[in-house]
Formats: structure tokens, sequence, C-alpha cells
């Protein structure tokens, strides 16, 4: 186990040292003068000069790369072209807002596909399993602008339920702040729950036609307990590691939806940062993110092996 | 061998069993009827695909969704199991009825302990704590000679044997004592020394406990060292159903006959073993007289076209034509291959050679 | 004469095996009716796009300001946007798009994926597994759309650019299968014949490698369609996709949106639009998969 969780750890270091370096090209390597952008088209020469020798633009890359890193690694990811404020002091700023929202789409998105992914497991050929299979092929091909704007049009504009745009912080009003966050946590947690629902469907119809499954009947269980004690955590499995694929595919749609309902998130941080070109930000922004999926990623592997007793022995797969 | 039905623990009647397809109905067994006394043993043979385990999963209540009993009845203790609902039928089963399979592997489910999956089946049924559960498991383990069983039920199921894990499905089938096992081929998928160790353990439970099996095998040695009665089947019909001493004795199908020859024997020359030509006919394209006509080397015209009815006695009725009073009068088959071989004497039989 | 007759009836039997089971992967396809809905539709769709200088009935970037934010009537199907332009043409001419951006993309990724999935695959070694797949992990690590909005940020905006990054994005997911196919196969005997006949490794790639990693990269393809054209209407929405006042679904959407109370239909139509391409292209490569593999499920 601790060999398998340092193999990991490993890993994970590597792949973060690959994302540092795409961040860095991002902006350092492909053309465009940070110093331009600061100071703007009128900048004299000389100024642009200065400039330039200060942020360390006259080294050499790899000079930079490293100092750049090793600032990162000291928690400093830079400055604001904007106004200088620290990028760290704006992510710590943002981040709880997007974990918001993540967090009750996530939670939406579960919510749905466990009944909906039993329901048409169990019954199936039902017109419940239609039902679900329908949400399900549907689902996935709703983009979240797409569906955030319908949500918008129907439940704020046409019905007036919920406000169509905006964001209240959970410390000023907790029942204001989940309200306004609702519709964009639904219009990202669909596409995700139709995936989640797909998933369950398929793996829990191969766990059900399994013997220990059988076996289950035989000692007396009714379907009930047959399904939630014994078929539903072993077919959860798959979906978890899917799920946890699906991860980065899911931050990608925060930076949307925060679009479209105005939420001062991540998103919209990152978003701002690239039609201000405002680069310490947007590297900052794009290297959280980054880290955010790669941690899902271990902390998934982690799980899967407490719930699957067989992966101790094997000590994890790769 | 007549008995009130009260004497026996189970008692199958007229049994059809079939699949619903799209379409139609795929019947496949088709009229079986066996009686199982109290305290006995009786073991159900057959190749694979004869009906054997279909009709094991009819009496547990386990058929598949698009499987259904068309008629028959399944008595237990006098009550009809087949209009049961799913709810009673949950009581019965691993309560007074138990089940064990051919995989112990796959019949355990991997993210569970083995103790908490037979503390499972003892607290459906007994109404007792968590810890008096556990400790019913760790005396069902010592029970069927599970080492260090206080460890032992805290296993997941891919930590132990092959032979560990069909002592644990035992244990979890008797662990509140059942009146009647089905055992579904329990040592096909184990080594044959530990084979020999279950079938051992079970006729020592099964006298411990006092309480019948059905054991389904396609294994004549498994029949000689377990079964009371035997019942052989083939293409969905009993087709010979008497004492395992008579059956091995005085066979009388030429069915049973081939089983019996094809079992290697330690005396004697070492000559290929005979085996019974082809296999058992699809449901769906089941001859329209005797079933087992197409592979039979005694088979007269009339076989291939009005299938044979119960005869013989009593203690061991045999379905086939060569049995009956007819016999004499059928017309030879012509035609065929094995139509050289139309002696009635089923000793002289020559092997067939596949 | 019978030995004639013998032989018409066997031939269609000893028919080439390829043709048959092309046969049977047809019929299979065939019977499935979302696939063959899902097929039928993203024809049409490419259809439309094809002839949308003859089908729309206005040019979609003419503005009309004493037609602004008009309903949906029999001059304007879909209505018109606040600049007075006909929304059907410029959905129409939106598909042109959409397609366009979904196509090209994946064949900027193909290009690039198949080869260093390929190679990488083949000759394994330190590259393959310390440098290219922990490069794709590390791009895989990064959403989508985050890397593509990063990407076409550094680029420039426009459309072109937006092509060109969405298709370095979805790169890593060809490199990715197609070297797992190329492990699985690898192995196998024919190659190992292959070597040990003396043909070049070059020539064992093309001619026994690849074909065998054709079927998944068309299942792969078609789905990386589907989700190209919702990252370049997701960068439209943003303003770094099509430029104005050319059309595109994702910034007639970000339009629309301001105008949901009073003219909702410049936002419904370009969504129902991207909902019913995406559908129908994710609907059709489902049925591929199917029709290739029915155990894949």
């Amino acid at each position: 186990m601790l060999s398998f969780l340092l193999r990991r750890a490993g890993l994970m270091i590597v792949i973060l040292f690959f994302v540092s370096i795409i961040v860095f090209s991002l902006v350092n390597v492909l053309p465009g003068d940070p110093a331009l952008m600061i100071l703007g088209q009128e900048a004299t020469d000389e100024s642009l000069e200065a400039l330039r020798e200060d942020m360390g633009l006259n080294d050499p890359l790899v000079m930079q790369y490293f100092a750049w890193v090793g600032d990162l690694l000291q928690g400093d990811f830079g400055q604001s072209f904007r106004d200088n404020t620290e990028v760290s002091s704006l992510l710590a700023e943002k981040i709880p807002i997007t974990l918001q929202l993540t967090v009750m789409s996530f939670a939406i998105a579960v919510l749905i596909a466990i009944p909906a992914g039993v329901i048409s497991a169990t019954r199936k050929g039902t017109l419940w399993d239609s039902s679900a299979t329908l949400f399900a092929l549907s689902g996935v091909s709703l983009p979240p602008f797409w569906l955030g704007i319908l949500l918008i049009f129907i439940f704020a504009v046409t019905l007036g339920w919920f406000p169509p745009s905006g964001y209240v912080p959970i410390t000023e009003s907790v029942a204001q702040s989940l309200w306004y966050m609702l519709l964009p946590a639904v219009a990202l947690g669909v596409r995700l729950s139709a995936e989640l629902t797909r998933m369950l469907r398929s793996s829990l119809l191969e766990v059900l036609g399994s013997d220990y499954i059988r076996t289950g009947y035989a000692k007396g269980l009714l379907e009930r307990a047959v399904v939630y004690g014994h078929a539903l955590r072993n077919s959860i499995l798959p979906v978890i590691t899917v799920s946890a694929l699906q991860f980065a595919a899911f931050l990608g749609g925060t930076v949307i939806t925060e679009e479209i309902f105005n939420i001062p998130g991540l998103g919209q941080l990152l978003v701002t940062s690239i039609q201000t070109r405002d680069f310490p930000v947007l590297q900052g922004a794009v290297m959280f993110m980054a880290l955010a999926v790669i941690l899902i990623n271990f902390l998934t592997d982690v799980l899967y092996s407490i719930l699957d007793p067989r992966i101790k022995l094997t000590g994890g797969s790769q | 061998m007549k008995n009130t039905s009260e004497e026996y623990q189970l008692q199958v009647r007229g049994l059809e069993v079939g699949f619903n397809n799209k379409k139609n109905f795929t019947q496949i067994l088709n009229g079986v009827s066996f009686n199982v006394q109290k305290g006995e043993t009786l073991c159900i043979v057959g190749e694979s695909g004869c009906g054997k385990s279909l009709t094991s999963l009819s009496i547990m209540g386990l058929l598949p969704e698009s499987g259904g009993i068309r008629s028959g009845e399944i008595r237990f203790e006098g009550q009809d199991l087949t209009n049961q609902s799913m709810k009673e039928m949950s009581k019965i089963r691993g309560n007074e009825i138990s089940m064990i399979f051919q995989e112990p592997m796959t019949s355990l489910n991997p993210v569970h302990t083995v103790g908490k999956q037979i503390a499972e089946a003892v607290r459906i049924h007994r109404n007792v704590t968590k810890k008096e559960a556990y400790e019913r498991v760790v005396e069902m383990f010592e029970l069927v000679g599970i080492p260090s069983p206080r460890e032992r039920v805290h296993n997941y199921p891919h930590e132990m044997s092959g032979g560990m894990r069909q002592r644990v499905m035992i244990a979890m089938a008797l662990a509140c004592n059942p009146k009647l096992l089905i055992a579904d081929e329990p040592t096909t998928a184990l080594d044959v020394t530990i084979q020999a160790q279950i079938l051992d353990l079970l006729n020592e439970l099964k006298a411990d406990l006092d309480m019948s099996i059905v054991m389904i095998t396609h294994d004549l040695g498994v029949v000689s060292e377990m079964g009371d009665q035997v019942l052989v089947m083939y293409a969905g019909e009993v087709i010979e159903y008497t004492d395992s001493r008579s059956l091995f004795d005085n066979p009388k199908h030429p069915y049973t006959q081939g089983l019996i020859e094809s079992i290697p024997k330690l005396q004697g020359k070492t000559e290929e073993l005979p085996v019974i030509k082809g296999s058992v006919p699809n449901p769906d394209e089941m001859p329209s007289g005797c079933r087992f006509s197409t592979r039979c080397a005694f088979a007269k015209q009339e076989c291939f076209v009005q299938s044979p009815e119960e005869v013989g006695t009593e203690d061991h009725p045999v379905r086939c034509w060569m049995y009956s009073g007819e016999w004499q009068k059928m017309t030879p088959f012509e035609g065929g291959e094995s139509n050289d071989n139309s002696s009635s004497e089923a000793v002289d039989r020559q092997p067939i050679r596949d | 004469m019978e030995q004639s007759q013998n032989l018409s009836v066997q031939k269609p039997k000893a028919q080439n095996p390829r043709l048959r089971m092309l046969k049977t992967m047809l019929e299979r396809l065939l019977q499935n009716k979302l696939a063959v809905f899902g097929g039928v539709v993203t024809f049409l769709l490419i259809f439309t796009a094809i002839f949308a200088p003859w089908l729309a009935p206005h040019d979609p970037t003419e503005q009309n300001y004493s037609a602004v934010l008009q309903a949906p009537s029999i001059e304007y199907w879909f209505g018109t946007d606040n600049l007075g332009r006909d929304i059907f043409s410029r959905v129409i001419y939106g598909a042109q798009v959409s397609l366009q951006a979904g196509l090209i993309s994946v064949g900027i990724a193909l290009i690039i994926g198949v080869p260093v999935g390929l190679i990488s695959g083949y000759y394994r070694g330190f590259i393959d597994e310390y440098i290219i797949m922990r490069m794709t992990d590390a791009m895989l690590s990064i959403p989508a759309l985050v890397l593509a909005l990063a990407l076409a940020a550094v680029l420039g905006a426009g459309l072109t650019n937006a092509m060109i990054a969405i298709g370095l994005v979805l790169t890593p997911n060809f490199v990715r299968l197609i070297r797992g196919e190329v492990l699985a196969h690898r192995e196998k005997e024919y190659v190992e014949a292959g070597k040990a006949s003396g043909i070049s490794d070059f020539s064992i790639i093309l001619k026994h490698i690849l074909p065998n990693t054709i079927a998944p990269i068309m299942v792969q393809a078609t789905l990386a369609i589907a989700a190209a054209i919702i990252v370049e209407a997701s960068l439209s929405y943003l303003g770094l996709g099509t430029q104005p006042p050319n059309p595109s679904w994702g910034s007639m959407l970000a339009t629309g949106q301001g105008y949901l109370d009073s003219a909702p239909w410049i936002a419904l139509f370009p969504g129902a639009l991207i909902f019913i391409t995406v559908i129908s292209i994710n609907l059709f490569g489902d049925g591929i998969r199917d029709m290739l593999d029915p155990k894949m499920k």
C-alpha cells in the first residue's frame, strides 16, 4: 500500500513538472511580448526595455523557467499585470466560489445518476429504463453553456423562480447563496449526471448478472438488499474511475458556466485574465486547475483501493 | 417406495420450465417429477444442457427473468413453492432451502469479508445481533473445517483457496440449519483431492444436521459417493430414476449405460473409452420422437417418431421403448451408420468411437 | 451443367470474407435506429453546410435596421437579431463554421496524434514512457476548454487559431488510443513474423499495425468531432473563436443571452442546433462503435 502511494505520488510530481512546462511555454515560447502588454502600444522603447530587464525577460528561457518554478514552489504565483495584486491571493479568493459550484453540481449529478442508473438497470426494458436512457443520451450532448441559457430562459426569465445570474457569498446568506447557485449547478451537473447514469447502468447490469448476486438471492435477500447491499457497491467502482477521468472536463465546464451566470469564481478569473492578457493570473489559474485534476485522480486511486479489497494485494495497477 | 406425501421433504410433479424469447416460449424442462425423502440424497445426473441446473433454480425460485414455470408443482413439506410470492420465497431461501454453486470464486461478493456475507444470511432469518451472528459464523467455520475460524471470518474471498471458498459457501448455506440443501456441481471447479474432501464433508454434515440434499452433477463418481437416489436427465426429461445401487448394477436406458461405460475403470484393458456420440440437441431442434433417438445405438424407426412413455417398475422407471411391450414389434432402423448394432442385449454393445 | 450450378451456389458462400463482414456490420448499423437517425441528421447538416449559399434566404451578415429583433415570421423563419440579421440564414452559415471546426480540428489531432502514437507505441523506450506519455498525462490534466482557451488567447482570436488550438488539445487522446492499440498488436505473431522476414519497421507499422487501429480511431474521431464542436462554440461564446460579423452558433448564443426576455429566438435556435448536431454525431459514433464491436458497449 505504501509503495503504491509513493509510486503514485512520484508520478504526480512528474506530471506536474510537465504541466508547468506547458503553462510556462504557453506564455513565454509563443509569440507576444509581456512588457508590451503591460505598458501598451504607446510605451517608449526605453521603458519597455527597462521592464523586460526588471521582469527577467532578457534571461535565457531556461533560467526564466526555473525562476518561475522556484517561486511557484514557495507559493509565489507572481503578481497580476493589471493591478499588481498577488495571484495567490486572487486564487484564494476565487477558489471557494468555484468549489461551491463544483460540489453542488457534483452532488446534483450523483443524486440524479444513482436512482436513474439503478432504476434503469433493475427495470430493464421498461418505460423507466427508456426514459433514463433518453436522459443519458441527451444529457451527454448538452453543452453546459446551452443548458445554462435554456435554464435561465425557462426558470429565470419566463417563470421568474430563480435569479438569472449573480452570486451571493455563502458567508452572507447560506439560503441565498444556494439559491443563486442552483441553476448554474444544474447546468454544469446534468452532463456529468448523464455520463454517470450511462456508466452506472451498464456496470450495474453486468454486476446483476454475476454469480454472487444469485448467491445473495439464494440466502434469502430481497431485491432491495441485493441491489443496494451488494450490486451497487461493486458496480460503482468502475463509475468512480471514469468520473475521476471526467473531472477535467467537469472543471472546464465551470469556466463557461461561471461566465454565463456571472459567478466571480476561478473560471471567470481565467476568462478575464485571457481577455486582458494578464498572463501571471492565467498561468496561476491553469496551474491550479491542473493540480486539482491530478490530485482528484490520485485520491480516486486511493479511494478505489479502499473500496476494492482486491487492489491491496496487487499493489495497484499501472 | 410408496410414501405418504408428508414424508417427502420435496416433491416435484410434472415440472415444465422454459424461456420467453421475443415471440415464443422455448420449453426446456418437460414434465420433470421426483421426490426427495427426509434425510436422503438425490443426485440429478446428465450432460450440460440437459436441464439439471434449471431444475434446481426452479426449486429455489431463482429462474432468470426470461424464464418461467409453465406448469407443474414443487412441494416443499407439502407447500407448493411455485405460487409463493417473492417475499415468501425469500423467507424460505437460505433458511429452509439453501443452495451452493459450482464456482465458489465468483459466487462470493469480492468486496465484502466472508464473515460479513455469512452473518448477513444469519441476520436475515434469525433475530440476532451482529455479534451473535458472527459467533454463529465462527461456529459454522469450525463445523465445515475451516482452520483458525476467528481470523478467517475477516478474510476476503480472494484471500482463500478454492476449497476453502467452497467450505465458506457451505457454511453460508447451512448457517440457518436448512432442511434441504441444493448443491449444483459443488466440486466441478475444484482439484480432485479437494473434491473428495468436500463430498465427505457434505455426507458428514448431512448426517449431523439431518437434512436432505439434491446434488446436481455430471459426474457418476459423485453419484456413487453421495447418492441414495439417482435421477438421470436427458434433454429436459427424466429418463431413468432409481436408487444408486440399482443404477450402477442394472442401468436400463441406453444413455445411462453409455454414461456408466464411459467411466474409466482401474482394472481391465486400457482400451479406448466408449463415448456417446454427438451432443444434447438444441431445445428448438428437439427430435419429435425419443429425444435420445438421434444418438441412440439401438433406435428403431418408431423411436424417431413417437416419444416413449415412462415404463419399468415403480422403483425403477425408465423412458425407453426397449422396455415396453411393443419393442419386439417395432421396425429396425435402416440407413443409419450404427444400425448394425440392433441387438437388444445391452451388455453386448460395441463401443462407439467418436 | 450440374457442376456450374454447384459453382453458382457455392460462390456467394466463398465470397470475400471482408465483404461479408462489411455486410453484417452494415446490417447491424441499420438495425440501430438511433444510429440511423444520427447518421441521417448528420448528413443533412453536412448538406446544409455545403449548400448554405443556396439555402440561406438572406445574407447572414446583412444588417437591416428596419427589422431589428423581429419574432419568427414567414419572411424571417427564425426571427432577426439586434442588428436585424436573419437568424435562419445565420444558423445555416453557422453549421458551416461548426462542422468545419469539428472536422479540421480533429484532422489536426489525427495528423499529429496518429504518427506519434504509432511510433511511441512501436519503439517504446524512455522517450515513450517518460516524455510522450507524461506529456499526454499533463495535457489531459488541464481541462480541454481551459487549454484551448489559453492557446487560442496566445495565438490570437479567430476561427483558424481556434481550430489549431482545439486540434492540439484533442491530440493526446489520439496518441494514447493509438499507442494502446499498437501495444496490443506489436506482440502478435504476424508482426513477429514480419520482423523475422526482414520487413522494415516502417512498412510493418504502415501495413500491419495501422490497419488494425483504424476501427477504434474512427469511433474516437467521430465522438471527438462532437466534442470539438462544443469547444468551438464555447470559444466563440467567449469571443475567442469566430469573429463578428461572421455567424457562429456560439457567438449567436452570447448575443442572444442579452435578449432572452425580449427576443429569446436569437439564442434558442442556435442553441437547439448545437444540441441536435452534437447528439446526432454522438448517436452516429455510438452506432459505429457497436457496429464494429457489439461487445464494446
